[in-house]
């Protein structure tokens, strides 16, 4: 027996999940079923997943059937994050694909007594002259349970036929028919509807309850309270509602205010203890000898909700010994993880299922109502219960984004070259995921009478990194410091938010050289092009420059600009640079942004130039209007009064052009234009007005005060 | 108390029992298990749960129910199927105007009534139709182009 120590590494997630028959069954009803454990969480995955097994087995798009996720049947793919899906799920599936195809080929040359060169294989069908057979004809011969060897090759670039084509979303038509198709709308016999009530701020002990009055109420099951975690269950979605309503009257709460204010919250944020690391040093005297100009510039940005439209909900059903979840979570086989500690059971007696839900943007409240809908189930087994946050749960409670602050200090030499570079970030870690450390990272972990410890946030490391995502520039400077200063000390609830610290840190970076392109008196794009070797990324910023037409040198007229912002995404993903043109009427407006992207093979077109168009869209309302709001108490931003996001008549024009490289390995594309269009908005309000303003987002106040 | 409702819901009258309070969107979602109409956020701020009443959209979530009594409501369900989709369904499928989709259906029914009143809808037109829409996705281009599409689809037809 050889341990999995000794065992090839294996591409992609198949690597820990090595058996061919988890990943593919042949149904006897003519299609093929694909199991994945990656979610759709709206970014088209699944789609995605299902061309690239249809093209490796030569079966048609809709003969794939895509297993939505769960810890019964599906591989462990971790979480769905970090634009990661198609390498990890892709790569597995190419290989688990070209095998299945293989054995399936063999089985069929003897079946037709021909030689394999000679087969034909199309639609799932197998034929050589005139005699043909089936995926299906011969699925009884074929032994699936296997360790895949990962030997057979994908097919070449120039072999496929599904990849790399238009292919519709074969999760909308159920979306846009109003079919049930969320978790939000799964109905199952006997459904109870539970709402939580949750304390008055993050720190609150329930002192005393009065709860007869809401027992009393029409359609009232059970008022459930478990130390400092309250809910109720009702018959009926708007007896939950008022009873949850009239609960949190009947409370009384010690609520000692804690949190830093808001107006000082960079000031805080910078003042507590952090572990600093220095991650990138390039030293060379003789270019800093050379040494003209200098500037430096510190850079903000707040807190930012994921906000998502539908707020975070689960189903949980307990039998007296079992537990049976729904939940829209990025990541099932870690929510289980988390579950086993607060439930206090055994993973083999929790089932978690995965169901789409309301776009996410990183990780929102989908874990945390998972476990207080098991906990409202627990006490009114054997009933299932759904539980939907009210939209000021979500908005108060979800992790946000953390606050960063960038301090940048560059010089050129008297040519207008960058000879030295220093950029120190500070940040909370960025991820406070289910599934990690000792204990849980639930909202309602700590609170129960018999709490579960709360895990550290972490901050995941370098190469693709988390608060220090991006912060080691692509361009190449001779002389080079890069710290990031981790700050554990966090007020506000946090964790990843789509593109995480490489949001801020390309907007610090982004802006730092169109400042120093502005002071060599040099145009921002061929001074970035200056700057660069690599060629692909030279690639997306002339493109991006030839398609928005760019202008040497252009001048903004007093109101009107426009600017460019690039990345790598994580320095190891897609390419994409942005060029935003911007407008100062009473608000500053985007009309037009252009996006040039390379994802290396391109697996969907559409459907990746519908997430890049998104990213656009989505960093532009960050950039233009978003903050959480908060208090001494507590988050303040409880609604879309208070918490604004883009609407449709701000929405800018988008338009995208992808650079396909068939031969290159396929990269997400769903974070990569975060970055660079927040800087080229920031980059395009200065080349309009002739201010820069350094923090977000850019109000008109902050403007005003900027021009002042 | 709960009182007996009459409603006309897509074309059918149909019986419910609720407290006369209740928003239509839990009577839609719960009671009659028409699950286009989609909670938000309760307030009437985001447009997840907009259907059509007497033609004209409305927010379902807060809506009650008494309000509702010998008025017609057209939800998504009403306006199409698979098997026949409404040139708007249609067109937002060919522009794949949609990324998670949640506030999709809610668009639909304030798109349905805009090409109602108005079949040849300028960008504007669409946008100002849509001032209480949010979609968190970044779909907006999209969707204007899909609400162009259908326009154009049903031209003459009216
Ligand atoms: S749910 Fe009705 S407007 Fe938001
Ligand atoms: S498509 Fe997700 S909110 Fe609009």
């Amino acid at each position: 027996m050889s341990t999995a120590a000794d065992k090839p590494v294996l591409p992609g997630s198949l690597n820990a999940n090595r058996s061919l028959a988890r990943w593919i069954r042949i149904n006897d009803d003519g299609t093929v079923a694909v199991r994945v454990g990656k979610v759709e969480i709206g970014q088209g995955i699944l789609t995605a997943l299902a061309q690239i097994a249809a093209d490796e087995l030569d079966v048609e798009l809709h003969q794939v059937r895509i297993v939505t996720a769960n810890t019964e049947s599906n591989p462990n793919e971790g979480m769905t994050s970090g634009s990661r899906s198609v390498e990890e799920s892709g790569e597995a599936l190419r290989y688990v694909c070209a095998e299945v195809r293989a054995l399936f080929m063999q089985a069929a040359a003897r079946a037709l007594a021909a030689s394999i060169e000679k087969l034909q294989v199309s639609e799932g069908v197998f034929h050589v002259d005139g005699k043909r057979t089936s995926y299906w004809d011969l699925a009884a011969e074929v032994d699936l349970v296997r360790e895949a060897s990962a030997q057979v090759p994908p097919k070449q670039a120039a072999d496929l036929t599904i990849v790399g084509r238009y292919a519709q979303r074969i999760d909308l038509p159920a979306k846009i028919f109003g079919e049930p198709a969320y978790i939000q709308d799964m109905a199952l016999p006997g459904l109870a509807h539970g709402r939580i009530v949750r304390p008055p701020n993050y720190a609150a002990k329930l002192l005393s309850l009065d709860d007869a009055g809401v027992r009393a109420l029409p359609g009232v099951i059970a008022v459930v309270r478990d130390g400092d975690f309250l809910g109720v269950v009702a018959e009926r979605e708007e007896q939950a509602i008022k009873a949850a309503a009239v609960l949190a009257q009947a409370c009384r709460w010690d609520a000692p205010r804690q949190l830093p204010h808001e107006a000082q919250i960079y000031d805080y944020l910078t003042s507590r203890p952090v572990e600093t690391a220095v991650i990138s040093d390039k030293k060379d005297e003789k270019a800093k000898a050379r040494t003209h100009t200098t500037l430096e510039a510190t850079y903000r940005k707040p807190y930012i909700a994921h906000a998502s439209i539908g707020p975070s909900c689960a189903i949980a059903r307990y039998d007296g010994e079992r537990y049976e979840l729904w939940s829209h979570s990025q990541g099932i086989y870690p929510l289980r993880g988390d579950m086993v500690k607060c439930l206090r059971v055994p993973a083999d007696r929790i089932v978690v299922h995965h169901a789409d839900g309301s776009g996410c943007y990183g990780h929102n409240g989908a874990d945390d109502v998972a476990l207080d809908a098991a906990l409202l189930a627990r006490a009114v087994s054997p009933r299932p219960v759904r539980v939907q946050w009210m939209r000021a749960d979500e908005s108060g409670w979800e992790p946000f984004g953390p606050a960063m602050v960038m301090k940048l200090k560059a010089s050129t030499d008297a040519q207008g070259n960058i000879v030295d570079w220093t950029h120190e970030t500070w940040s909370n870690p960025h991820s406070n995921r289910s599934g990690r450390g000792p204990g849980s990272t639930l909202i309602a972990a700590p609170h129960m009478a018999d709490p579960v410890p709360v895990s550290p946030p972490i901050d995941s490391p370098l190469p693709a990194g988390a608060s220090h995502r991006n912060a080691i520039p692509l361009y190449e400077f001779p002389n080079q410091k890069v710290a990031r200063h981790l700050i554990m000390d966090t007020p506000l609830r946090i964790s990843a938010l789509r593109a995480l610290g490489g949001f801020a840190n390309v907007f610090a970076i982004e802006s730092m050289l169109d400042e120093l392109a502005i002071a060599c008196g040099a145009d921002p794009v061929e001074f970035r092009l200056r700057h660069l070797k690599d060629a692909r990324a030279r690639a997306v910023i002339e493109r991006v420059a030839q398609m928005a037409d760019w202008k040497s040198g252009e001048k903004g007229d007093g109101t009107r600009g426009r600017g460019i912002g690039f990345c790598k995404y994580k320095n190891l993903g897609s390419y994409c640079a942005v060029i935003a043109e911007v407008v100062l009427e009473q608000e500053l407006r985007v009309v037009k942004a252009w996006a040039a992207v390379d994802i290396g093979r391109v697996v969907n077109p559409n459907g990746a130039i519908n997430q890049i168009e998104g990213g656009v869209l989505q960093a532009t309302s960050w950039t233009l209007k978003e903050a959480v709001r908060f208090d001494d108490n507590f988050v303040t931003s409880l609604g879309w009064d208070t918490y604004p996001i883009l609407t449709f008549a701000e929405a800018p024009r988008v338009e995208v052009q992808l650079i396909d490289r068939p031969s290159e390995t396929s990269k997400g594309a769903g974070e990569g234009a975060q970055g660079p269009t927040g800087a080229a908005i920031v980059n395009a309000l200065h080349n309009a007005v002739g201010v820069r303003v350094r923090e977000l987002p850019l109000t008109r106040e902050r403007i005003m005060a900027a021009m002042a | 108390m709960p009182e007996r409702f009459e409603l006309d819901v897509n074309g059918k009258v149909c019986a419910v029992e609720a407290e006369p309070d209740t928003p239509l969107l839990y009577i839609l979602r719960n009671d009659l298990d028409l699950k286009g109409a989609r909670y938000g956020c309760g307030t009437g701020q985001c447009g997840a749960c907009t259907v059509l009443m007497d033609g004209k959209d409305i927010q379902s979530c807060d809506t009650p129910l008494w309000a509702v009594a010998g008025k017609s409501i057209t939800t998504v369900e009403g306006i199409g199927t698979r098997a026949q989709p409404h040139p708007l369904q249609q067109a937002f499928l060919d522009e794949q105007a949609a990324q998670c989709g949640y506030c999709i259906t809610g668009i639909l029914m304030a798109s349905k009534a805009l090409l109602d009143r108005n079949p040849e809808p300028s960008d504007r037109d669409i946008d100002q139709a849509l001032e209480r829409h949010l979609c968190r996705c970044g779909s907006h281009n999209r969707i204007r182009r899909a609400i162009h599409r259908a326009a154009q689809a049903m031209g003459g037809k009216r």
